[in-house]
């Protein structure tokens, strides 16, 4: 599904990423960590094509196609999704109103009608009971006044609206209690198929106790320098990532 | 940050203007220049009563002495009052009495501007008074709202057939010394709309003006008149555009109303006149006073403008509050880009006992673009408990235009609340690049950051304009975000 070759990338002048490489195929859930600084953030916004990273050097291939000539756009309606660390508030835009406009733009990417209203207010319910998001929520400005931890419920329920193939969770569980983490973790594994894939990026192993990973990748300064099982995580929760550092520095 | 900013008005491109096109039609029109042979030969064409003349004349030589004003935040060329022509008709029968007698090409501009004038056509919740330059082409409707005593008919009918009316009514809002524009109308206005609602009448459907200018170099000078006596109701909108030329052209109007007991009067305005070129180049003059007096206890008069045309816009739909316990509303969203202009707010004048006031406005700039929020709540000696709320909100995009507000406030009897909140904002990267992440482009992200902040004011407006004015914003916007 997703396949990262080599890839650099740089903002004013600092090099961020030093040469990625990743395979992501269908299916799977791939948890990406590390410690802060590492690029995990700068990763997660480059596949999802914010444009103020440039790109030096390497591919990034989706399904088939080359994902770096895509606009943002076009890449979510491709299938590709992005949970935000920080979600964005919209003052005045209704959520129902903002996820109608991008349901929409997405059918009409598939050659699909625009949805009947009755068939997206029925979905909106449905999705809503999977996140156990509140109804008001979802009457309310995108983002708008919403704790952090509604915040980071409303990603997921805006994921499971979209359907995506490919979804992007960039420290989704950071700052959420454990009764939110659990939600958070249950509508992850509910989406889950064998058409689409995840990937996770968290800074603790935590989550990683409800979402069961496929494969652990260890980001540091730049590059994947460790790459595993669920137990690497588990290794890295008690080792801590200064163990790895001296593993680098050693090599 | 500071790139993608520059990048955005590099990406500045033609902002496309849809109403620019010229209508071919004979018009009747009186040579360019201003005196007092100019003022006879309008009164004398519009076969006007001697008050009406005399009346033109006295403001006319009241406006000779007057001085431009220059307290506005606009830059405004020097405007050559002998190089415009005050009248010009476009040729057909005075007052068609049925649809076979106006002109087809009249008939082919209004279906064009999406306001067709044929009644079988027309959507049945709208009474519409076309007018073109200096004249009303057609008003609809008519009969029907006359079976309730409704008066809808254009300024000059109305002269010729309720001259009472105008002379008791008219110049009593807004005086002809009032200010340099609004002298200069009284001198030389030529149609406009005129409505009177009877006691206790709600009109069944919006009451609704269509302004276009055609003729070049000819400058628009309408007055309204709207009259709602006891306990009555009128929503009543206008619309306006004109088509795209190098020079500038003025239009300077009066609007009128008067709210008498419990009646109440909503007026909303969508303001679409040609902007100008992305350099700046021609557009419309757009100085225009519009006030409301609320004369009557628990009387309301509530302004809704959209403000989306015109080079320069300088204008206050203000209310007096004279009633006891009588309502003031201001709701406005002001657009400019590229190098327009605004100086735009309102005045509410407290003078009766629990007098209430509300302003909202939002304004919003792009490209080279100025806007300024000017606004004066006067609570005067004798206005015991009144109380004002004042919300005035910016919006930048790009970092080359401007955004001001200048609220004033004068309190003369202690007992009045005043509250004032202002905010500036900018359109996030960050809140557009969450929209593409969903899937939606940036015309339409614009599009819905824009209409979400600007909700409050869309809101007021009666409901099928309220589409149509969204629709708007986004096009004024267009081509201003990379």
């Amino acid at each position: 599904m997703l396949e990262i070759k080599n890839l650099h990338s740089v903002i004013e002048g600092n090099e961020i990423l030093k040469g990625i490489d990743l395979k992501v195929n269908k299916g799977e859930i791939h948890a990406i960590m590390g410690p802060n600084g590492s690029g995990k953030s700068t990763l997660a916004s480059v596949l999802a094509g914010k444009d103020i990273f440039e790109i030096t050097e390497g591919e990034i291939i989706y399904e088939g196609k080359n994902l770096m000539e895509m606009d943002p756009e076009e890449r979510a309606k491709e299938g590709i999704f992005l949970g935000f660390q920080y979600p964005v508030e919209i003052p005045g835009v209704s959520m129902i109103n903002f996820l109608k406009t991008a349901l929409n733009e997405q059918r009409k990417h598939k050659g699909l009608e625009p949805i009947k209203s009755s068939d997206f207010l029925k979905m909106v319910r449905e999705k809503k009971d999977l996140v156990q998001i509140d109804s008001n929520l979802t009457n309310r400005s995108v983002n708008e006044g919403f704790s952090g931890g509604e915040k980071k419920r409303n990603e997921i329920f805006q994921m499971a609206m979209l359907n995506p193939r490919l979804s992007i969770l960039d420290e989704t569980d950071s700052g959420l209690d454990i009764d939110a983490l659990r939600v958070v973790a249950h509508g992850v594994n509910t989406l889950r198929s064998d058409d689409n894939a995840t990937i996770i990026i968290t800074h603790y192993q935590r989550l990683l106790n409800y979402i069961i990973p496929d494969r652990v990748h260890v980001l540091y300064d730049g590059k994947i320098v460790k790459s595993g099982d669920k137990n690497l995580a588990i290794e890295l929760e008690e080792k801590g990532y200064e163990w790895l550092a001296q593993e680098v520095a050693a090599k | 940050m500071e790139k993608d900013q520059d990048k955005i008005l590099e990406k500045y491109t033609q902002n496309e203007y849809k109403y620019g096109w010229v209508t071919d039609i004979e018009s009747d029109t009186v040579p360019k220049g201003l005196n007092e042979d100019t003022i006879r030969m309008i009164s004398s064409k519009k076969n006007e009563p001697q008050f009406l003349l005399d009346f033109r004349l006295k403001a006319y030589r009241y406006w000779k002495e007057m001085k431009l004003p220059t307290w506005a935040h606009l830059r405004i060329p020097r405007i050559n009052y002998q190089d415009i022509v005050y009248y010009s008709a476009p040729k057909q029968k005075a007052g068609p009495k049925s649809m076979d007698d106006v002109d087809p090409e009249l008939k082919k501009t209004f279906d064009r501007l999406g306001i067709p004038i044929d009644e079988q056509k027309r959507l049945a919740g709208v009474a519409v008074d076309a007018v073109m330059d200096s004249s009303s082409v057609k008003t609809t409707f008519k009969e029907k709202l006359a079976e309730q005593g409704i008066i809808f008919c254009s300024f000059s009918e109305a002269v010729q057939n309720h001259p009472d009316l105008i002379k008791e009514y008219m110049g009593t809002v807004v005086p002809y010394t009032d200010n340099y524009f609004a002298a200069l109308n009284s001198a030389v206005f030529s149609d406009g709309s005129f409505c009177y609602i009877p006691k206790g009448v709600r009109t069944p459907m919006e009451l609704s003006t269509y302004f276009r200018i055609n003729a070049a170099n000819t400058g628009q000078f309408e007055r309204t008149l709207i009259i709602a006596e006891d306990n009555s109701y009128v929503s009543y909108l206008e619309g306006c555009t004109a088509p795209i030329r190098d020079e500038n052209q003025l239009h300077a109007a009066i609007v009128e109303l008067i709210a008498k007991d419990n009646a109440q009067i909503k007026y909303s305005t969508v303001q679409n006149w040609y902007p100008g070129d992305k350099n700046g180049k021609g557009g419309i003059y757009n100085f225009v006073t519009k006030r409301g007096m609320a004369k009557g206890n628990n009387s309301k008069i509530s302004w809704t403008q959209v403000e989306t045309g015109s080079a320069i816009t300088w204008k206050y739909p203000s209310v007096i509050l004279i009633g006891d316990n009588s309502v003031g509303e201001f709701y406005s969203v002001a657009v400019t880009n590229n190098h327009q202009q605004a100086d735009t707010g309102t005045k509410m004048t407290h003078i009766g006992k629990n007098t209430k006031s509300t302003i909202v406005s939002k304004g919003i700039s792009a490209g080279y673009s100025n806007n300024s929020y000017r606004g004066l709540v006067k609570i005067t000696k004798n206005a015991e408990n009144a109380r004002n709320f004042s919300q005035c909100d910016s919006m930048l995009m790009g970092d080359k235009c401007g955004a001001h507000t200048f609220p004033y406030i004068e309190t003369n009897n202690k007992s009045a609340i005043v509250e004032h909140e202002a905010t500036t904002s900018k359109i996030g990267d960050e809140q557009i690049f969450y929209c593409n992440q969903r899937g939606i482009n940036e015309e339409d992200a614009i599009g819905l950051i824009v209409n979400g902040y600007a909700k409050e004011v869309i809101n007021k407006l009666p409901m099928e304009f309220a589409v149509e004015a969204q629709t708007l914003l986004q096009i004024s916007l267009e081509g201003s975000v990379g």
